[in-house]
């Protein structure tokens, strides 16, 4: 059959039927515990958007305010323009995919991927084709009267997904769905949860506290930190330009030097740290007089002595560890900032330094983060 | 401490005599009855099948025991839906209701049975004062008023299994479902029931194997009028001298329920039946 008819069998989206939200200052109180606070955030048509952030930062109770499940206790929701607040779940019927994937215990998977049509009253040959076509799309061929219970976890996942997505659903929520799956496995499934959303065109909202499934993943990533929205944008630009220490530290490893005697310089700026002059091409608007510098440890290098067009500074290596491909240097500044590079072993293998080496990384890398905190 | 293998048996020994010396040993004697009197042969188990009597009783025995255990099922299915997933208050109020016929025993509850529902009880009594009825409702004194008397007994004993099945459903399998725009409705009848079925099972086992056996009810509510089998052995044993036929019925009606029992050992846990 070729690829476009099995598309709209499926329950293909036109980018039409894809749902935008927003939410309006959302907020919820569980007794005196705030768990959200004056939450606004557009949901773009389409899009597949990353709720990241560390546990108990209020991704779930977000989730389930999207669903309908959870009434948030300020602010509102509109879909495609109209207000849905006060819409039951089982009005917008969203599809969803919750955390240990929920399936029906006494059904197989065919029924379990057919429950949603029979609710809708689709007629029996209509749910047999598309739950054929579903089960056909997700790979779960020939476990069609299996109970879920004699599934294995990634056909399970499978299982969940299909069931979700055979209404076509305009907006799909996944709650944390791979975090009980081994790294290989999780690594397929996000690859075929990537494919579904191109395929079908239909918004995803997608609940990880995993930082790189939230970048590889994404159009836009949302980062959460106790009950409030720090930053969205996308991968890259989080990554790369973090707008505060703990969404930068959250995204990944990263190196911060204290630094004074900061001033702007055009759009750039330059700084002190220990004895060294440290330039940055790029800055945002504000900035104090002191600041941190941020550079992530893939744009350091380590060189036994210094490079020029650089920003470069001087650390004794304390100890390294093994990763395979990967050497990490545990490396300490004169006045006692930790610093970790990471080298590729095989670059390295003539480095072995006795003293002093100095790190370097190129002028449009680093950043400026507020000092504080 | 903890006791070895061997040391646990021992904890155990003074139960493991008391059956034997209480059960196991009187039954080989009944057994031994059954095949002996008034003469050797199995002419006892013959009449059994063919008496008339014996066989009415048999199946009036049947028929109340099946109603009962539907009528158990039914009410025990609220209280523990109640139990399990009502407000605060609403699960005290249910378990009050669970917990206290344990504390009052079967006899005073037959009597108070009696008390309701007789002829000149309280129901009947004002229900001709409102000039509801004529002349009383036969509510007692017959099958009717049996099948109340061990219904309303059996009812807590259905509601261990059947809550403990409803308290192990994943509430987000529930939420699954209505997020997929199922309505109430379709999710109790096509979700949260099928869910239970383990748990039905089992209640539906043990009331149906405890009813067989039942006498104190059955006598003081049935007014002799719908003998069941307990009350038949009872009856051939004490008042006719009839102790092979007696036996013989008390044999067959052990075999059924341990027959029962074994089926059940295969449907559920033993630990889903004390909830
Ligand atoms: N029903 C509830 N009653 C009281 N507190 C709640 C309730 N639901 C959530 N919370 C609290 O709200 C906070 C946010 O919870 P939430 O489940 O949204 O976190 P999360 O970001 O999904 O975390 P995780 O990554 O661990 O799943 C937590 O502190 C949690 O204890
Ligand atoms: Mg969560």
């Amino acid at each position: 059959m070729p690829q476009h008819n099995r598309k709209v069998e499926i329950g293909q989206m036109d980018e039409a039927r894809a749902a935008e939200i927003t939410a309006e200052g959302i907020g919820k109180t569980f007794g005196a515990f705030r768990a959200l606070k004056d939450l606004s955030l557009d949901i773009r048509r389409g899009e597949f958007l990353t709720l990241l952030g560390p546990s108990g930062s209020g991704k779930t109770t977000f989730l389930m305010i999207l669903a309908g499940f959870v009434d948030p206790s300020e602010g509102r929701l509109m879909m495609n323009g109209k207000d849905i607040t006060n819409i039951p779940a089982e009005d917008r019927s969203y599809g969803m995919v919750f955390q240990g994937y929920a399936l029906f215990p006494h059904l197989t998977v065919e029924q379990n991927i057919a429950f949603p049509l029979k609710v809708r009253r689709r007629t029996p040959s209509d749910i047999k084709r598309r739950v054929g076509a579903m089960i056909e799309r997700v790979g779960l061929g020939g476990h069609e009267k299996k109970l879920p219970a004699k599934l294995s976890g990634g056909q399970q996942q499978r299982v969940a997904l299909a069931r979700a997505l055979v209404f076509g659903p305009s907006v799909l929520l996944l709650d944390e769905p791979f975090s009980a799956l081994d790294k290989n496995l999780r690594a397929m499934m996000q690859e075929e949860v990537k494919r579904l959303h191109q395929e079908t065109g239909t918004t995803f909202v997608f609940v990880t506290h995993d930082q790189s499934e939230a970048l590889a993943l994404s159009s836009r990533v949302a980062i959460f930190n106790h009950g409030e929205l720090l930053q969205i944008g996308k991968p890259q630009d989080v990554y790369e330009r973090p707008a505060s220490r703990f969404v930068a530290e959250f995204l990944g490893e990263i190196n911060l030097l204290p630094l004074e005697h900061v001033s702007r310089n055009g759009s750039g700026a330059t700084g002190r740290f220990e004895d060294r002059a440290i330039i940055f091409d790029q800055t945002a608007e504000k900035i104090g007089h002191e600041a941190v510098a941020a550079i992530r440890p893939e744009h350091m290098h380590l060189t036994e002595t210094p490079p020029a067009g650089c920003n470069a500074i001087t650390c004794c290596v304390e100890g390294t560890t093994y990763l395979g491909a990967l050497t990490k240097y545990h490396l300490k500044t004169k006045t006692g900032t930790q610093i970790a590079v990471s080298m590729p072993t095989a670059a390295m293998s003539s480095f072995h330094p006795q003293k002093d080496v100095w790190v370097s990384w190129p002028t449009r890398e680093g950043f400026l983060l507020p000092a504080g905190k | 401490m903890i006791a070895k293998p061997s040391g646990k048996f021992l904890l155990l020994a003074p139960l493991l005599l008391f059956l034997g010396l209480a059960y196991a040993v009187p039954f080989l004697g009944v057994v031994r009855w059954s095949f002996t009197l008034p003469e050797p042969g199995i002419g006892q188990y013959k009449a059994v099948f063919s008496d008339p009597l014996v066989r009415s009783v048999f199946l009036r025995t049947l028929r109340i025991c099946l109603i009962v255990t539907v009528a158990s099922l039914l009410a025990a299915y609220a209280i523990a839906y109640v139990w399990v997933r009502g407000t605060r208050t609403q699960r005290m109020l249910a378990e009050f209701c669970i917990l206290v016929p344990f504390w009052i025993s079967v006899l005073t509850r037959a009597f108070g049975w009696l008390a309701l529902l007789s002829n000149r009880g309280l129901i009947n009594t004002w229900l001709q004062a409102a000039g509801i009825i004529g002349s009383p409702l036969a509510l007692a004194r017959n099958e009717l008023g049996v099948i109340i008397g061990m219904t309303h007994f059996l009812i807590p004993f259905a509601v261990f299994p059947i809550a403990s099945a409803m308290r192990s459903i994943d509430e987000r399998v529930l939420l699954a479902a209505r997020g997929m725009g199922a309505s109430r409705s379709r999710i109790f009848w096509t979700v949260f029931v099928p869910l239970t079925y383990g748990g039905l099972i089992g209640a539906a086992l043990i009331v149906f194997v405890f009813a067989l056996g039942f006498f104190v009810t059955p006598a003081i509510l049935g007014g002799g009028r719908s003998v069941m089998v307990a009350e038949l052995v009872y009856l051939r044993i004490f008042q006719s001298p009839d102790w092979g036929l007696g036996a013989a019925i008390s044999v067959i009606l052990v075999l059924f329920i341990a027959a029962l029992l074994a089926l059940m050992r295969r449907f559920i846990k033993p630990a889903h039946l004390i909830g």
